[in-house]
């Protein structure tokens, strides 16, 4: 009985009592309260502005969103009771916006003519499906080290997934996309969180080697010849995938993802110079003899050619006077005509209705959204204590910030446009799954980081006492 | 739908959203100044603290630590991994810089094969030190051959400190 008592008090005086601790949960909740009530709010806005009345499925749609956020903030408070509280309402919010918009495009009449369905019915059940696997890698992924042991395994599973579309037909001029009984999936929207895992195991074992056999050269340091092996096998393989896949943007997000964790992992400023070089080099080469890049290329360099030469209005000339007419304030919600961007208008160039009908102002809300979770995982690698989890949370934190750039960039032309789908608001079954994994183990990770130190050793003094006490 | 309204909903709208952003901003900055060291010495100020009628029975105190039964993980309590635990179950954990350890020591003072810490036949922990050049303590007697773990008792590598604890 008293050996019962003792253990009982020691626990909670030496040891961390959850309940009495900033997890930060109760914040996180509000964040989320608040994360599902502004995509309701657009909701009704788009129902008046475009039906003239409130949208009949809107509590459906805003008790569909609570629900789901509800359970995951729930897992969350259970499996990972000190995890980031911003990451679940950011990432919510960003899903919700993302649906809103989806459901504005499909209610536009043009695009209905040209035949595209209702995209937000599945979209919906596809952000269900990623919240699910959310969940699932909140329960099951007891610990983010676990990964480390698959990290030759990791390789192998992320270079399959990477080479298997070039065996499939090209859809829309790039060949990213598997299909398998009629559903497509994008391998590389899982593939990039596959190979981060990858990453991060192997450098972290060698990253002594990189970083410190090197020879100083004109204030550089200049890596061995045979510590350059890596990068340039990664690098000849996102060349690869942009001649064979013709897919800019996962040859961007890979390379761009290594450069950064080389940096990261060795604190050399070198490698971001070479691995600049050596992108510049690739993607120059491949564009000067690969007509579908060329083509990507001159509607970069000059967005309005075909309107010049042949009155048509190709696609980023659409979204570049989507962006313009939105001005500052931007034309409301359902309230713009971005849907004559037509093609791709709710997937790749979903971001051109954002900047239409919020104008610059919800643009850069949204961009900011995207750089607090981006900032939040930085955070975490910082937080947390294991080599292996630093370099997995700055992986998975430049891929996404990455993807982010390479698609809003392309979509503003500020580099050549690229098909990837916007984290969590475009449609696109893959991207949304595998994002929700990505925020999950992310999180994970924080969990891990952001629990407190255990107390000190439980001195005898303290122990004694409780036994008398009881 | 009245122009007025949709305007107001229009500006409403990136008022929410901002508001949204703002919000988060004020999260990350009470995150900023981490709670955790201030908590850390807050608890054991509070661990210190409960306070008089406890001089008397050290006997029974001891009692009941020995029928405490086995400890079930391992907790590094000092040093630049302080707060990871590593659950004990029957594995050996070795410790050192050498990257294959069950910790990885980023300690200029520890070597990269340290110490390891294993169970005997009968369920005992035992800590070994590998070699070392700068040596384990157990409490502040240096390691010569492998010794048993005392619960509680703190076994300290180069700035580390690690623990065995239930």
């Amino acid at each position: 009985m008293s050996t019962s008592h003792a253990t009982g008090n020691t626990g909670s005086n030496t040891t961390i009592s959850p309940g009495g601790l900033p997890s930060r949960r109760n914040t996180e909740l509000a964040m989320l309260v608040f994360a599902v009530l502004i995509p309701v709010f657009a909701y009704a806005n788009v129902g008046l502005a475009v039906n003239g009345e409130m949208p009949a499925g809107m509590l459906g749609y805003g008790l569909g969103l609570g629900l789901m956020a509800g359970v995951a903030h729930l897992v969350v408070r259970r499996f990972a009771p000190y995890a980031d509280p911003l990451m679940l309402p950011i990432a919510t919010l960003l899903n919700g916006l993302g649906l809103v918009l989806i459901w504005r495009l499909d209610q536009s009449e043009r695009l209905a003519l040209r035949g595209e369905g209702a995209a937000a019915p599945n979209q919906l059940m596809w952000s269900a499906l990623g919240i699910a696997l959310f969940l699932a890698v909140l329960v099951f992924l007891k610990d983010h080290r676990i990964l480390q042991r698959y990290t030759y395994i990791s390789m192998v599973v992320a270079l399959v997934l990477l080479i298997l579309p070039m065996f499939f037909p090209a859809v829309y001029g790039a060949k990213i996309w598997i299909t398998i009984g009629g559903m497509s999936i994008q391998p590389g929207e899982f593939a990039k969180i596959i190979i981060a895992v990858f990453f991060a195991g192997y450098l972290m074992v060698k990253r002594d080697a990189l970083a410190l056999a090197s020879r100083r050269f004109l204030g550089l340091y200049l890596p061995r010849g045979r510590d350059l092996g890596p990068i340039l096998v990664i690098w000849a393989l996102s060349v690869l995938i942009l001649v064979f896949e013709t897919d800019l943007g996962t040859s961007l997000l890979f390379f761009g993802l290594f450069v950064v964790m080389l940096y990261v992992a060795t604190e050399r400023t070198s490698w971001i110079l070479f691995g600049l070089t050596l992108a510049v080099v690739g993607a120059v080469a491949v564009a000067s003899f690969e007509p579908h890049v060329q083509s990507r290329v001159q509607d970069w360099l000059d967005p309005f050619h075909t309107v010049r030469e042949t009155g048509d209005v190709n696609q980023p000339a659409a979204a570049m006077w989507a962006f313009g007419s939105g001005g500052i304030l931007g034309a409301g919600l359902g309230q713009g005509h971005s849907d004559l961007i037509g093609f791709a208008a709710k997937s790749d160039y979903i971001f051109a209705t954002v900047g239409e009908e919020l104008g610059l102002t919800g643009v850069m809300a949204i961009l900011l959204l995207y750089g607090l979770l981006v900032e939040r995982g930085i955070r975490t690698a910082l937080a947390a204590r294991d080599p292996f989890g630093k370099l997995l949370a700055v992986g998975l934190s430049a891929a996404f910030a990455i993807q982010v750039f390479v698609v809003a960039g392309g979509v503003m032309a500020l580099i050549p446009l690229t098909g990837m789908t916007m984290p969590f608001m475009a449609q696109g079954g893959s991207s949304v799954i595998a994002n929700w994994a990505l925020v999950a183990i992310l999180l994970k990770i924080s969990d891990t980081a952001r629990r407190p130190a255990p107390a000190p050793a439980p001195s005898p003094d303290v122990e004694m006492t409780q036994v008398v006490r009881s | 739908m009245s122009e007025l309204t949709l305007t107001v909903m229009r500006l409403g709208f990136l008022a929410v959203l901002w508001l949204f952003v703002i919000m988060t901003m004020q999260v990350i900055r009470s995150d900023l100044f981490g709670t955790r060291v201030t908590q850390r010495t807050a608890r054991r100020a509070e661990a210190q603290r409960p306070p008089q009628p406890r001089q008397a029975p050290q006997q029974a105190a001891r009692g009941g630590r020995q029928r405490r039964g086995a400890p079930t993980k391992l907790v590094v309590t000092e040093g630049s991994l302080t707060g990871t635990t590593v659950a004990l179950q029957g594995q050996t954990i070795t410790l050192g810089r050498a990257h294959d350890s069950t910790i990885v020591l980023d300690d200029d003072y520890a070597s990269s094969r340290h110490a390891r810490i294993y169970p005997d036949r009968d369920g005992q922990w035992i800590v070994e030190d590998l070699g070392s050049t700068n040596g384990t303590y157990l409490d502040r007697t240096r390691l010569t051959t492998p010794t048993p773990i005392p619960p509680g008792a703190p076994i300290r590598i180069g700035k580390t400190v690690i623990e065995l604890r239930k």
